[in-house]
């Protein structure tokens, strides 16, 4: 998996029982690796459906096999590949996370544009530094930008940055 | 071809042990109190019997070593920062007499580059340093071979310590302190694991890769960013290991620049290496990666890569 990319799928599902089992099923099937599912129950597509969005990591060659999947399972298809934010990393940080305000640090990233928090877990272990780790959506291409960000507020709240590597490759 | 090799650690001892094997003879041998020369060629069993013996490798003066009848003189006395003194001056010397010169030192490399290379053009003698980035594999040589040009980045694992820690940290769900006194116990440590646990043995291999990159270009260890593993809890290995990922000390070198830090990568990725071992990633314009993976350090592994820049002398 060392070439994986992360991708988002934008999905349209009916309201029926084990229809988003369905949809997920050929992402599995066809070497994807799921790393979130957005869904949106609350609203409804035009078509009075519901909006599911999910963010899965395969091999950039997998990824039309993954799509061609899931439209062959009959499932709806809304957008692939070129999303809004096409592209997901995770970090991870370490520090006095509690004591610098947690929700001041989660604000920070609502708060950045081009950049949303798809994920957020958080560790803090009673005899150790805590940690916490975000899965960011950033726009294509801005992904370094992220990063850069996400470097400054480190460095002032004094958190350690366990930034994702990244392939220059996939970045220019 | 007649090597005198200065340094006689586990690199210097090991080049004078295996240099017969690549047809090539030591005649002079130095540690920092002696040294043993013979224009015929040493013989390194019973140099290397006196070395564990008495502790010394000769009854000869130091200088001698460095004065001797050779070819290329093998610099392999530990790396020092800042002026990277005595190994700088050690292959200066050598330059100024139109001899070759291979280093497993780092100090002169990373700290003096262009001072190094500006002595090799004043010389017929080259500069050869192969075995100063990742022991055994052949990093440099390979980005020489493809053109500094026809790369973007290289980029790895180059601290085996380093590695061995987060490896055990993950695989056994231990704390940093205990697995490094257990790194210590096995020697895979030293005593003061500052050097390879704050990040700075890497990021000096990532400044001689990015020395080796931008041409020209003069990176030092000052211009490196540069962040170690001592704070990496073992919580944070645990986040990484429930999202399919793990945590290695990666150093990347660009003509930009050289970051070195705790990275995010796949758990089962290329550069997820495990234990002592050190990959080097290379990133080509035109040819996708390249991946070298292997032992990173030790004696007849950093010997090896010493032995064959001197096959590429001349």
């Amino acid at each position: 998996m060392s070439d994986a990319r992360a991708h988002t799928v934008r999905l349209e599902l009916t309201d029926e029982p084990g229809e988003l089992l369905n949809a997920l099923r050929p992402i599995a099937d066809n070497g994807g690796n799921l790393l979130s599912i957005y869904h949106e129950r609350g609203n409804l597509t035009p078509r009075g459906r519901i909006p599911v969005e999910v963010d899965l990591e395969c091999a950039p060659e997998r990824f039309s096999g993954i799509v061609e999947a899931l439209r062959e399972a009959g499932i709806n298809v809304i957008q692939a590949g070129e999303e809004r934010y096409a592209e997901a990393v995770s970090v991870i940080l370490v520090g006095p996370l509690i004591e610098t305000d947690l929700s001041d640090t989660l604000r920070w990233f609502e708060e950045c544009a081009n950049l949303s928090v798809l994920d957020f877990s958080l560790s803090a272990p009673e005899d150790d530094r805590p940690s916490a780790r975000l899965r960011l959506a950033a726009e294509a291409g801005g992904v370094a930008d992220a990063l850069s960000r996400v470097r400054d507020l480190a460095a002032k709240k004094e958190l350690l940055v366990i930034e994702p590597q990244l392939d220059r490759g996939a970045e220019a | 071809m007649r090597l005198a090799v200065i340094g006689a650690g586990a690199v210097g001892r090991s080049v004078l042990d295996l240099a017969g094997e690549y047809g090539h003879s030591v005649v002079a041998i130095a540690d920092s109190e002696s040294a043993a020369i013979d224009p015929e060629g040493l013989d390194s069993e019973t140099v290397l019997a006196r070395k564990d013996e008495e502790g010394r490798v000769g009854s000869a003066d130091p200088d001698e070593a460095i004065d001797a009848e050779y070819d290329a003189l093998v610099e392999a006395t530990p790396t020092t920062l800042g002026d990277a003194e005595p190994g700088f001056s050690h292959a200066l010397g050598a330059l100024e007499r139109d001899r070759h010169v291979v280093l497993a030192n780092k100090g002169p490399v990373a700290e003096r580059y262009g001072d190094l290379r500006a002595a090799e053009r004043a010389s017929t003698g080259e500069v050869r340093f192969e075995a100063t980035v990742g022991g055994a594999i052949p990093a440099i040589s390979t980005i020489e071979d493809f053109g500094p040009d026809h790369i973007t980045a290289a980029r790895g694992v180059l601290n085996g310590t380093a590695n061995f820690i987060l490896t055990r940290m993950a695989a056994e769900g231990l704390d940093y302190e205990h697995v490094l006194a257990e790194a210590q116990d096995l020697g895979v440590a030293e005593a003061d694991p500052s050097f390879d646990v704050q990040g700075t043995d890497a990021a000096l291999k990532c400044v001689i890769m990015a020395n080796v990159l931008s041409g020209n270009g003069e990176f030092t260890l000052a211009d490196a960013e540069v962040e170690g593993i001592e704070d990496v809890p073992g919580s944070a290995l645990e986040l990484a290991a429930e999202d399919g990922r793990t945590v290695r000390l990666i150093g990347e070198a660009t003509r930009e620049g050289v970051r070195v830090g705790p990275r995010l990568i796949p758990e089962h990725g290329t550069l997820a290496v495990s234990g002592t071992r050190n990959i080097v990633q290379i990133e080509t314009t035109h040819a996708g990666r390249l991946n070298l993976s292997g032992r990173g350090a030790g004696g007849p592994e950093t010997a090896t890569a010493v032995l064959s820049d001197v096959g590429r002398l001349g």
